[in-house]
């Protein structure tokens, strides 16, 4: 990988002081590389915003350290630090026009007045509004707004852009596109961006890596396919997107495998690496579509089976909601493809097909 | 304008006749004033023709003169002080919160609610303590004090509708703590600032109690005039430079509502 812009160490924030404090991050570590999509994910109050805004200077770390390039920022205020942000209001300034909102950072830094005029337009037009320069903020449409605030963070060519859910006042379709846009645009800026959100659908479609926070702390690092195939976490794993989870007893399977044993005796075959994991109860996760059903008397000796109780017909797939027994239940998502042979009704017996990589046993 | 139709006052039948009894009662004296200040005869309550006499008198008064020049002083000098207090009380009172916050801000408009004659009793025995000499200088002072609250309301309300991200979006883009209030936050702030040195203006201009207490020789503001005139006996005069006195009041009032709904 290439050189760490980014690097948070043992980072931890309280909020309050006394009998109300509220530990917003605990102990956080995180390093974040050059030209890097890189978002943090997880529910309100999870501390991504928290983070975002220490590494921009806006709040300060109650213990731990933030580098930029190996060099502590802890005491430098936010107009000493080579980082801009996006902030979610936009906050564009509304008593200048969009070039004067361009060109304000570069003001700051003392860039002579032609040069930040060339620059601002050279970021409207990379943004694609060459022609609302002398417009003001309140005379643009929310996704233009965006798209300004975005040009004026760009503008003075900083080292890490922080993106703190931009997206978020924006209505679906537009949403859609500027994911488009802002993946664009650190394609072609190779600017390192750090993307804060809530939307998991957003954080696949655009990152290259993903940090899944709870309660101040992160879960999971790694690659939007990693994070949802191979999640760790029970939270991970139900955060993004749908899973089914199980509960049993990892058991030796011979030949130094493992697997898992169900509370009805079923035994699901594992080919995750779990010797770091002891013996006993664990909860194992699959998602829906990595499934397959099959009618009972094709199955095997060793393979899951259960009666469906539910049919949900959605067109391009069907759901099938799967009892197996003892409590535990499977929801399992088949393609309606052409030749797609599945048709099962409810109270036929089945047998569930799987990969086995498709079994994730969770830390919790 | 539309009414509310499921407005109950709406229902009773004699509706307009009151509020038009009512607008009479506010302003028909107002009205009656203006109009004798244009009357030629001397006693203010015969009319005889109309005359502009009235006005040229009154401009043409040296004493008066000197008493409007008082005025103005006093209120140009409450205002600049007061409306400097203000805004850095607003600016003050606009970051995070702290301990006694609330008490604080309601010490900060205590003087609209404290009755002018308590304010202007312990004013004038704080002046005497210690030792300093009534005149102008007094006065300022006190006008400084009671002007500071309504410069203070309208500064505020503007702080409280400025997203606090404005600020932070100007220290991100490399403007220092001074620059950033200087081109983001003073500029948003200027019709709140403004809007209440206006109002400062008009209350300094018009107040009497405190300034008939605090003042000395040589400091009669123009109501102190005035009142000094209609002990002798009301003139059409007075009517005039009432008159006058109202019509800068009515222009700096409707200023100051009128920039404070400038909106970005």
């Amino acid at each position: 990988m290439s050189e760490v812009v980014i690097s948070a160490r043992s980072v931890s924030k309280i909020f309050g002081s006394g009998g109300d404090k509220v530990t917003a991050l605990d102990s956080v570590s995180v390093d974040i590389f050059q030209n890097e999509f890189f978002t943090m994910l997880g529910p309100s109050g999870c501390g991504k915003t928290t983070l975002l805004r220490l590494i921009g200077g806006f709040e300060q770390a109650s213990s731990g350290q933030i580098l930029l390039e190996g060099k502590e920022l802890n005491d430098l205020p936010p107009f000493k630090r080579p980082i801009n942000t996006v902030f979610q209001s936009y906050a564009l300034f509304p008593h200048l026009t969009v070039k004067q909102n361009i060109t304000f950072g570069l003001e700051m830094q003392g860039t002579s007045r032609k040069q930040a005029d060339g620059r601002a337009e050279e970021m409207l037009e990379l943004v694609r509004l060459a022609e609302y320069g002398d417009r003001l903020p309140s005379q643009l449409s929310g996704g233009q707004q965006q798209r300004i605030a975005l040009a004026r963070a760009l503008a003075p060519a900083p080292k890490v852009l922080l993106l703190d859910e931009p997206l978020s006042a924006l209505d679906l379709k537009l949403r859609k596109e500027m994911q488009v846009e802002l993946k664009r645009l650190q394609t072609e800026t190779g600017i390192t961006f750090v993307f804060v959100t809530h939307d998991q659908e957003e954080a696949l479609a655009m990152s290259d890596r993903i940090a899944v926070m709870k309660s101040g702390e992160i879960l999971q690092i790694g690659a939007p396919r990693e994070i949802y195939e191979a999640p760790t976490h029970r939270f991970v794993a139900d955060f993004i997107g749908d899973s089914n989870f199980l509960v049993g007893d990892l058991v030796d399977a011979g030949a130094g495998k493992r697997a898992v044993k169900l509370a009805g005796g079923q035994v699901i075959a594992l080919t995750q690496d779990v010797s770091d994991q002891r013996s006993g109860e664990v909860t194992v996760s699959v998602r829906p579509e990595r499934l397959g059903l099959i009618a009972d008397s094709e199955a095997g000796a060793d393979q899951l089976a259960g009666t469906v109780s539910t049919v949900i017909y959605f067109g391009t797939d069907t759901t099938y909601q799967i009892d197996l027994g003892n409590d535990a239940r499977l929801t399992v998502r088949m393609q309606n493809g052409v030749g797609a042979n599945a048709d099962f009704a409810e109270g036929d017996r089945v047998a569930i097909t799987m990969s086995p990589d498709a079994i994730r046993v969770l830390a919790d | 304008m539309k009414v509310d139709a499921s407005n109950p006052l709406w229902r009773f039948r004699g509706i307009t006749s009151t509020a038009m009894f009512f607008f009479a009662y506010l302003y028909l004296p107002i009205v009656v004033l203006i109009a004798l200040s244009f009357n030629e005869n001397r006693l203010a309550t015969i009319w005889t023709g109309f005359t502009m006499d009235w006005y040229v008198t009154a401009l043409s008064n040296d004493d008066m003169l000197r008493a409007a020049q008082n005025s103005i002083v006093v209120a140009i000098s409450a205002t600049v002080l007061a409306t400097i207090a203000a805004t850095l009380a607003a600016m003050g009172m606009s970051r995070g919160r702290f301990k006694g916050e609330a008490g604080v801000s309601a010490m900060l408009v205590l003087p609209l609610l404290v009755p002018e004659i308590v304010t202007a009793i312990a004013t004038l025995l704080f002046f005497v303590a210690l030792g300093i000499k009534l005149g102008l200088l007094t006065v300022i002072l006190a006008h400084t004090v009671f002007c500071i609250p309504f410069a203070y309301l309208p500064i505020r309300a503007r702080l409280e509708g400025m997203d606090p991200a404005l600020v932070e979006a100007a220290n991100d883009l490399y403007a220092n703590d001074w620059k950033a209030f200087r081109r983001v936050t003073l500029p948003l702030l200027w019709p709140g600032i403004l809007s209440g040195a206006m109002l400062s203006f008009i209350i300094s201009l018009d107040d009497f109690v405190i300034s008939y207490f605090v003042g000395g020789a040589g400091s009669t503001t123009l109501p102190i005039y005035i009142f000094g005139m209609i002990r002798i006996g009301i003139t059409p005069e007075v009517n005039a430079v009432s008159a006058m006195m109202l019509i800068v009041s009515i222009v700096f009032v409707s200023i100051s509502f009128m920039i404070d709904r400038i909106r970005y």
